[in-house]
């Protein structure tokens, strides 16, 4: 909204919801950054204080609904004013689910670093760049009201959720050829499953914004890639 | 046998009141611009803007309250059930018991409560007996939903209630002649919260049977009491919809800028 409230701390609250976001958002942002690196390096200091930093979002979480409740009940906001209340809340939540699944993958490093290499990380590094760039997009998109900036973020999923398909093949074949990695390959399935849920927040968050700049949620279905729900894989040789 | 007029009929899905290209001048100084608007019966359309936008002189045009004001001129059209109010052959004390009107004071007559409520009824000769006059008082202060407060104190004066009671008996008096459109400028704004809550629900009961059209400075209010909000901007009607979307997702800036309270 170019123009300003009458009552300037109106637009002095709604400003500060929006830098709730912002923090909100770029801390989780570089939790999942630094979850994926202390997988790569095998750092559990490193997780360790991923887990530890889940906190202040969630404390985040909790000022954020307390001083969006207080809005609702001092200024009665309506209009695009509502919307953007209404999408902080919405928002805030689905950010702090993204901080728990970068605080699962913090702790699932942690045994893994433990553990033999399993194939495919490089593939959910690939994921975790994706889906990190689609954080940074949608937070731009939130905080700069750009609806088609929100629309890329929900259309790039769809990339996401095939690399997560790939992934999951790819683990299932390892298993089936040697046991002993099932353990390892189980928590890398689960670190990758938690990248693919973070995209998909992401493009919560995108709808979000849909929703705050055009007054209503995004038409049709966005396109989907996961496949991995439907996917079976049989042993190619028969063992005796 | 003598030819015998069909009543017309009455299509219910078209607007109680239609008003086209309606212009308001004071004194050559034009108020309202070519107002297009359509009022339905069974809801409430609440009519919001800045002081001096247009919508008291909008409502006060629906039953000729203007025609009292000097120098005031209304050209175009408001038909009500398709009848053009502004023609020639239209008694005015008739018409302004089809569409009765409260004000923004509660302005009961110096008269006794029970009195307040017959005048209307009595000159417009619609009781023929005492027993037939207090079922219309008794009607019309329950659907008031005053009834209760004021059965035992019928003779007292109008005057010696409460302010939200005395808003409540001029709705009852405004019902009692059986209108069929209600106007109502800021009935509210002279009540506390508690009265205001008591005349919002009235007014909601009300709609079954009454085409109400209401002026609000309340944003809050027209949103909680109305089906259709009409914003009026400079003398103009910027823009009219159901009131759910007006409050959650207008379409013109203008609106948008004063039900958030960025322009006044």
């Amino acid at each position: 909204m170019s123009t300003n409230h009458i009552v300037s701390s109106f637009d002095d609250d709604l400003k500060k919801l929006d830098n709730f976001i912002a923090q909100m958002g770029g801390l989780a942002e570089a939790q999942l950054a630094d979850a994926i690196d202390a997988l790569i390096k095998r750092d559990v200091e490193k997780a360790q204080k991923v887990i530890e930093r889940d906190r202040l979002i969630d404390d985040l979480e909790l000022q954020l609904d307390e001083f969006a409740t207080s809005m609702i009940a001092l200024r009665q906001p309506v209009a695009t004013d509502l919307r953007a209340v209404i999408a902080a809340l919405k928002t805030s939540s689905v950010i702090e689910r993204i901080g728990d699944y970068a605080k699962n993958i913090a702790k699932r490093t942690i045994p893994l670093s433990q553990t033999p290499v399993v194939g495919p990380i490089n593939s959910v590094v690939r994921m975790a760049g994706l889906v990190q760039s689609m954080i940074k997009n949608v937070l731009d998109a939130y905080v700069s009201r750009d609806g088609d900036k929100a629309n890329d973020v929900l259309n790039s999923d769809e990339e996401v959720d095939a690399l997560y398909t790939s992934l999951f093949r790819e683990l299932l074949t390892y298993m089936m050829e040697d046991p002993r990695v099932i353990t390892s390959a189980t928590h890398v399935l689960f670190v990758a499953k938690n990248i693919e849920r973070i995209g998909d927040h992401a493009t919560n968050i995108a709808g979000n914004v849909h929703f705050m700049v055009y007054g209503h949620p995004p038409e049709g279905r966005r396109p989907k890639g996961d496949a991995s729900p439907y996917t079976i894989l049989a042993p190619t040789t028969e063992e005796a | 046998m003598e030819h015998m007029q069909q009543p017309e009929a009455v299509d219910i899905t078209a607007p109680k009141v239609k008003a086209e290209n309606c212009s308001v001048f004071y004194n050559g100084k034009q108020a309202l611009f070519d107002v297009n608007l359509d009022i339905n019966s069974g809801e409430v359309t609440a009519l919001i803007g800045p002081s001096g936008c247009g919508k008291s002189t909008f409502l006060r045009s629906i039953n000729r309250m203007n025609d009292n004001i000097d120098h005031c001129t209304f050209e175009g059209s408001i038909k009500i059930d398709g009848l053009d109010i502004y023609d020639a052959d239209v008694d005015v004390v008739h018409l302004r018991a089809r569409v009765g009107m409260v004000f923004q004071k509660p302005n009961p007559f110096p008269k006794s409560v029970y009195d307040n409520v017959a005048y209307g009824p009595s000159i417009h000769g619609l009781a023929t007996s005492k027993s037939e006059m207090d079922g219309i008082v008794e009607d019309s202060l329950k659907r008031a939903g005053l009834w209760k407060e004021v059965s035992d104190r019928l003779e007292l004066p109008g005057t010696g209630l409460s302010g939200g009671q005395q808003q409540r008996l001029c709705i009852a008096r405004a019902i009692a002649v059986q209108p069929e459109v209600i106007l109502m400028d800021e009935p509210c704004s002279a009540l506390d919260p508690i009265a205001t809550a008591r005349i919002e629900e009235l007014i909601d009961e009300l709609r079954e049977n009454f085409t109400i059209v209401i002026v609000t400075h309340s944003m809050q209010q027209a949103a909680r009491v109305s089906q259709r909000t009409a914003f009026f901007h400079l003398g103009n009607v910027i823009e009219v919809g159901e009131t759910n979307q007006i409050f959650t997702n207008p379409v013109d800036e203008k609106t948008q800028g004063y039900i958030t309270g960025r322009f006044g």
